[in-house]
């Protein structure tokens, strides 16, 4: 027979406390090991749901399952295509990122990727004419996240643009990612200008077909092997991708330097995808995408599957609320600016990029990537910090995703929305910023964390569906 | 109520949240400021703003419990800054451990128990937040697979039940809540006296109540093995004695524990009938000290269970100090920290005396005003859970006790005063000088009226615990107190004193 209490009776104790610093001290006084958590009451107004969710019978193991199925997805970059053809994209919709918004409530660099987006599919001739068209509501705008994708900052995507497509043959889903235009003065950070259009134009023509050819004839390319080995090398894989951008390029130049085309044409599609210190995050993305996927629809869990902005709003969703998202006002982030350009030209949040600390790396990896902080700001011990924070608020650490300096410890994966509530630690998310004013660019790059409602909210909806 | 030569300063801090016990030492560093007369700096609860009010400041409402306020008082703006300042410097202090370490081997605090759990490889958690956030804490110790101990009161009775029964199917226990003392294997947690080991395991549905039970076990040389808390409500109707069962069959199993001792205030008849008929199937004998009129005492059923084992009853240790040689008319007054200590008094007082006025009152008709005053004999539980919304239990912070006595002392129609003191892991370091302090300025005060106050202390303690029962009986007898270590003995030696003048 088994002792009684799982061996409560046989074992010398080691105690864990919550509470009274007194009650640990009386420990300490009889030489027992003793870890003290430093308790604060949880966020304002979640006693009551929080009470409700931490009762439901179902939360424990249904949590455990989110991570395990996050952890163990897998993600292969097998094939690059028109979004016409990859998602059946119809002409007149248009993708973007973040929860679902209209026209009115759009923010500038939405509004300019709409226009600029208008104008690459022909559908206008002038950005006067694309905005008249808009205002009216004369195009179908939806999320990236209904369609299974993601997309970085303002994440249009028309039908005629080619998207990255990548499986995870373990739980059976396709997920997919626009192609990174380079940084600057570039569609996702709403600038519409000639030279955006005439680069969108040569993506589709030159960039994606090349890409197209390289990994029908290379791939599949196992991005989730990438995204372990880039944090063994500095990247964080939302803001800082330099590794990652290289060991992606080295993986597709023999099959590129291969492919059926002008050797002006390679050299030039080298030369652009090498130049792109960000041209990993279009396939790093949509691969933190087939990991939350797989944690989707989970009745119990409180595991956070989406966190994505649209420039007005911050979204989340859960595992155990399906596809219902929980919004609030998106926070502007704060961090360093590009030229001269200060806080005042700066945007909300945008993109869907956040996909990536809600799949266990960008800001909750910073640790990985001490040197994101010349870029974002703050100092490597904030960087540090930031990961080991995170661990507070997750559900448990990566099995793949590593981080060196914390003795190889896996990153923290899957929010709990519970713990975000109990502790009032917010995901921190590591951004690039987008000017305010459509067709201005990136401004800037920083640190934001979503709107505290979003939790609260979703944090409610757990506690309606809640089994005791 | 502002006069010549006082400042006030009031001011109400949100999000800023410190455990009750912490703002106690804070509020005691605020007022010895110099120039601060008084200063209370506390939590914004229903009870805290009372005792604001009392103090003659008024909080503006809008506050929430968890708001901090700021309450000085003091001879100029000066004192009043030197207060501030002493308030900054307490705060911090209070912060200053985990800010401490930096760089990269930095370790920061787990901010959940899940997480400290895991750290440290926890056996067994304990759990001492604010009742209404205490639920929270303990799913989480139930989730990560560890029994967990509810130091905690005020938790609603039904979190009791199904914590209990999610428990009970994990084979895990739930000890609590308001569960003030558990030792296991050796570890006490909570308020745990320090006594030697041995055979007797005890279930506790009463945390004093065990506290003495333990105390005069070790008296008599006889040791414990474990001593595990259920919570005040486990052997009431609602509760069923849910955990009792557990701990029944948890110690029957051990190997090291050969009788089982059940101590618990008065329980629901019929819980207390199926729990015999459970413990009657067990192996090892179960004896039962639970309290109830025309029950025994808790000194009755040691005694009872020591000699079942063939075990020599002692004198139970008496320090007779000049009360003990006086008489007085009026009533009887007991002013207790422990609930089960209060219960007992309040059944040996009512034997002899009749009806005794109480919160904690043995019949309801019998319950005592939000004043807690009535012409009779009163005993008052300062640790009831309605006395203890944001502050420490007067274990540990004994200044509304202590406030008491000094009334009780100007009181005419007060005959005796009867007081408890606790000692052992978690109760204050040295209470016993402050105590006799007040016991010593009470009895002068009645003298000065023309009156005596003989005071009886029924003090729980051991000579292992690291205030040392000996010493502190010694400090009370100089203050003219006598001390008992059976509470029920002294509560008899009090009806005693009263004499012929009983109630009248």
């Amino acid at each position: 027979m088994t002792a009684p209490l799982r061996g409560l009776l046989s074992c010398d104790p080691a105690v864990a406390t919550s509470g009274v610093t007194l009650l640990a001290d009386a420990l300490r006084a009889q030489a027992v090991p003793v870890t003290e958590t430093q308790w604060q009451p949880p966020l304002d107004g979640t006693l009551e749901p929080l009470t409700r969710v931490m009762a439901d019978r179902r939360r424990s193991e249904a949590n455990a399952l989110a991570l395990q199925r996050m952890t163990s997805s897998g993600a292969e970059l097998v094939d690059v295509r028109p979004a016409s053809e990859a998602l059946g994209l119809e002409r007149g919709t248009f993708l973007h990122a973040g929860p679902p918004i209209e026209w009115d409530r759009a923010s500038g660099p939405l509004r300019g990727a709409l226009v600029g987006a208008m104008l690459f599919e022909g559908m206008a001739q002038t950005p006067e004419a694309a905005e008249a068209v808009l205002a009216r509501g004369g195009v179908v705008l939806e999320p990236c996240h209904h369609r299974g994708g993601v997309g970085p900052m303002a994440g249009v995507v028309s039908p005629s643009m080619w998207v990255y497509e990548l499986r995870d043959e373990v739980y059976g889903h396709t997920s997919w990612c626009s192609l990174n235009e380079g940084l600057g003065r570039v569609l996702r950070y709403g600038a519409f200008g000639p030279a955006v259009i005439e680069r969108l134009h040569w993506m589709s023509s030159v960039l994606g077909p090349l890409l197209q050819q390289a990994v029908r004839s290379g791939g599949p390319f196992d991005i989730k092997a990438l995204v372990a080995q880039m944090l063994q090398m500095g990247d964080e894989g939302h803001n800082r991708n330099r590794a990652g951008s290289l060991l992606l390029l080295r993986d597709l130049l023999p099959p590129l330097i291969a492919a059926d085309g002008t050797a002006g044409d390679i050299a030039q599609v080298v030369r652009f995808c090498g130049a792109n210190e960000h041209f990993f995050l279009n396939v790093g993305m949509p691969a933190c995408k087939l990991s939350t996927l797989a944690a989707e629809g989970i009745p119990g869990s409180s595991v956070v599957t989406t966190m994505a902005r649209n420039g007005t709003d911050f979204g989340i969703r859960t595992a155990g609320t399906g596809d219902r998202w929980f919004t609030g006002p998106a926070n502007t982030p704060e961090g360093l600016f590009l030229g001269d350009f200060g806080p005042g030209d700066a945007n909300p949040d945008i993109g869907d990029s956040a996909i990536t600390e809600t799949a266990g790396i960008g800001g909750f990896a910073m640790a990985a990537a001490p040197a994101i902080v010349r870029f974002v700001g703050g100092d490597v011990r904030q960087a540090l910090r930031a990961t080991q924070t995170m661990y507070e608020i997750t559900v448990g650490e990566h099995t793949a995703y590593q981080v060196p300096i914390l003795e190889f410890r896996g990153t923290p994966t899957g929010i709990d929305v519970a713990a975000v509530a109990r502790t009032g630690i917010l995901p921190q998310i590591n951004t690039g910023m987008a000017g305010r004013v459509a067709g201005t660019g990136q401004v800037g790059a920083g640190l934001v964390t979503p709107p505290v409602q979003c939790f609260t909210a979703a944090l409610q909806a757990l506690a309606a569906a809640a089994e005791g | 109520m502002q006069a010549v030569g006082v400042t006030e300063h009031l001011e109400v801090r949100g999000g800023a949240y410190y455990d009750s016990v912490s703002l106690m030492t804070v509020s005691r560093q605020v007022t010895t400021a110099p120039g601060v007369s008084a200063a209370q700096v506390a939590l914004a609860t229903e009870l805290n703003l009372e005792v604001l009010a009392g103090m003659g400041f008024t909080v503006p409402g809008g506050t929430q419990p968890n708001d901090l306020v700021v309450a000085i008082r003091a001879t100029d703006q000066a004192g009043v800054d030197a207060g501030l300042s002493a308030l900054d410097q307490a705060l911090a202090s209070l912060h200053g451990a985990g800010a401490r370490a930096e760089g990269l081997g930095q370790i920061l605090a787990p901010r959940t128990l899940g997480a400290a759990i895991a750290r440290g490889s926890a056996s067994v958690a304990l759990v001492s937040v604010p009742g209404q956030y205490a639920t929270i804490e303990a799913w989480d110790a139930l989730e990560r697979g560890v029994s967990v101990m509810l130091f905690s009161d005020n938790v609603p009775v039904e979190h009791e039940v199904a914590l209990k029964d999610a428990a009970a199917s994990r084979d895990l226990l739930v000890m609590g809540p308001d569960c003030g003392t558990a030792v296991v294997g050796g570890v006490g947690l909570g308020f745990a006296n320090v006594v030697r080991a041995g055979p007797v395991g005890i279930v506790a549905a009463s945390g004093t109540g065990a506290q003495q039970v333990m105390a005069l076990l070790d008296a008599a040389g006889t040791g414990v093995s474990h001593c595990l808390g259920v919570g005040g409500r486990d052997l009431s109707t609602a509760v069923g004695g849910r955990s009792t069962r557990q701990a029944l069959a948890a110690l029957a199993a051990d190997v090291t524990t050969e009788v089982i001792l059940v101590v618990s205030k008065p329980p629901a008849p019929e819980v207390l009938a199926d729990l015999q008929r459970y413990a009657a199937a067990l192996d090892t004998p179960v004896r039962w000290a639970t309290l109830g009129a025309g029950r025994p005492d808790l000194t009755t059923a040691v005694e009872e269970a020591l000699r079942a084992r063939g075990v020599p009853v002692p004198q139970w240790p008496a320090w007779r100090g000049a009360s003990s040689g006086e008489s007085a008319d009026g009533f009887l007054r007991g002013l207790f920290c422990g609930g089960t200590l209060a219960d007992e008094a309040m059944l040996v007082v009512a034997e002899a005396l009749g009806d005794v006025w109480s919160n904690v009152p043995l019949r309801p008709d019998l319950a005592l005003g939000a004043d807690l005053h009535a012409p009779g004999h009163v005993v008052v539980d300062f640790g009831d859970d309605r006395l203890t919304r944001g502050r420490a239990h007067p274990m540990i912070d004994p200044t509304l006790r202590l406030e008491r006595i000094a009334a009780e002392a100007t009181d005419p129609t007060c005959g005796v005063l009867v007081l408890d003191l606790v000692l052992g892991h978690g109760a204050h370091p040295d209470p016993a000088p402050e105590l006799a302090q007040a016991v010593g300025d009470a009895r002068a005060t009645a003298v000065r009226d023309g009156r005596r106050l003989p005071v009886v202390v029924s003090l729980t303690g051991t000579d292992g615990d690291p205030q040392a029962v000996s010493r502190c009986a010694d400090t009370l007898v100089q203050a003219g107190a006598t001390v008992m270590l059976s509470n029920a003995q002294a509560a008899r030696h009090a009806v005693g004193l009263l004499g012929s003048g009983v109630g009248r």
